[in-house]
């Protein structure tokens, strides 16, 4: 299954990316699965989404958790703690 | 419940006009409007760039909205909020809201703006002399809008 993945703010700028389509076996069908595949490709990838660092992660444009499940052309986002207003 | 992003400014008169016109239900409006500053954690701001997640902003303010008439017995709720770039002394943010009394009108006002800097998908980038930066999301952003779950 394929999702599209969007990064937002420090993180577009970290990865040099907005937006890629990322392809995940089905076993890695969640935002830990993803998260996991994603810091696998090591460095930048490996430092930035470490889970002792502070992001978050929108499925669908909902806020979701670690254990969120992923579907095949499901939007996510991964971005930073928010700071508007 | 309007809820705008945009680009450009708006006139605090004309938007509460507007908001309140035709309705004399409406006993109480409580406004806040937050301004880009020209200092933060210590640096001069030269100027602000405000960044967003345009498929997501619009439900996520929604859905702050939604929960605050749940919560309150609120007439109508206006939230706007700019994006692109600003500089200091420049309007960020409106939000109001209506009810037949004050009481209701500045609690949701309240929870609405608490919720907002924590909950709806915008990132602030400030220019300062040593170049820019992304703005850190605040601890004590966090606590004031964590009050709201524990009351």
């Amino acid at each position: 299954m394929t999702v599209s993945v969007l990064y937002f703010a420090r993180l577009r700028e970290t990865f040099g990316m907005p937006q890629e389509d990322v392809a995940l076996p089905d076993h890695a069908a969640s935002v830990a699965g993803l998260l996991d595949h994603l810091r696998a490709r090591g460095g930048e990838w490996q430092t930035a989404l470490a889970p002792t660092q502070s992001y978050r992660v929108a499925v669908n444009q909902d806020m979701a958790e670690i254990t969120t499940p992923l579907h095949d052309g499901d939007e996510v986002a991964i971005f930073p703690p928010v700071t508007g207003g | 419940m309007p809820v705008r992003v945009q680009e450009a400014d708006f006139d605090l008169s004309t938007e509460i006009n507007a908001f309140r016109a035709d309705r004399p239900e409406i006993g109480a409006v409580a406004a806040f409007v937050g301004l880009v500053r020209d200092v933060n954690v210590g640096s001069a701001v030269s100027g602000l760039t405000l960044e967003h997640y345009p498929a997501m902003t619009q439900k996520a303010l929604q859905g702050i909205v939604a929960e605050a008439r749940q919560r309150w017995a609120i007439i109508d709720a206006l939230v706007i909020h700019r994006v692109g770039r600003l500089q200091p002394m420049d309007q960020i943010v409106l939000v109001a809201v209506a009810s037949a009394h004050r009481g209701e009108a500045f609690q949701a006002c309240e929870f609405i703006m608490d919720y907002l800097k924590t909950q709806a998908p915008f990132w602030k980038q400030e220019q300062t002399p040593e170049g820019a930066r992304w703005v850190e999301a605040k601890a004590s952003d966090d606590s004031a809008a964590k009050r709201w779950t524990e009351k």
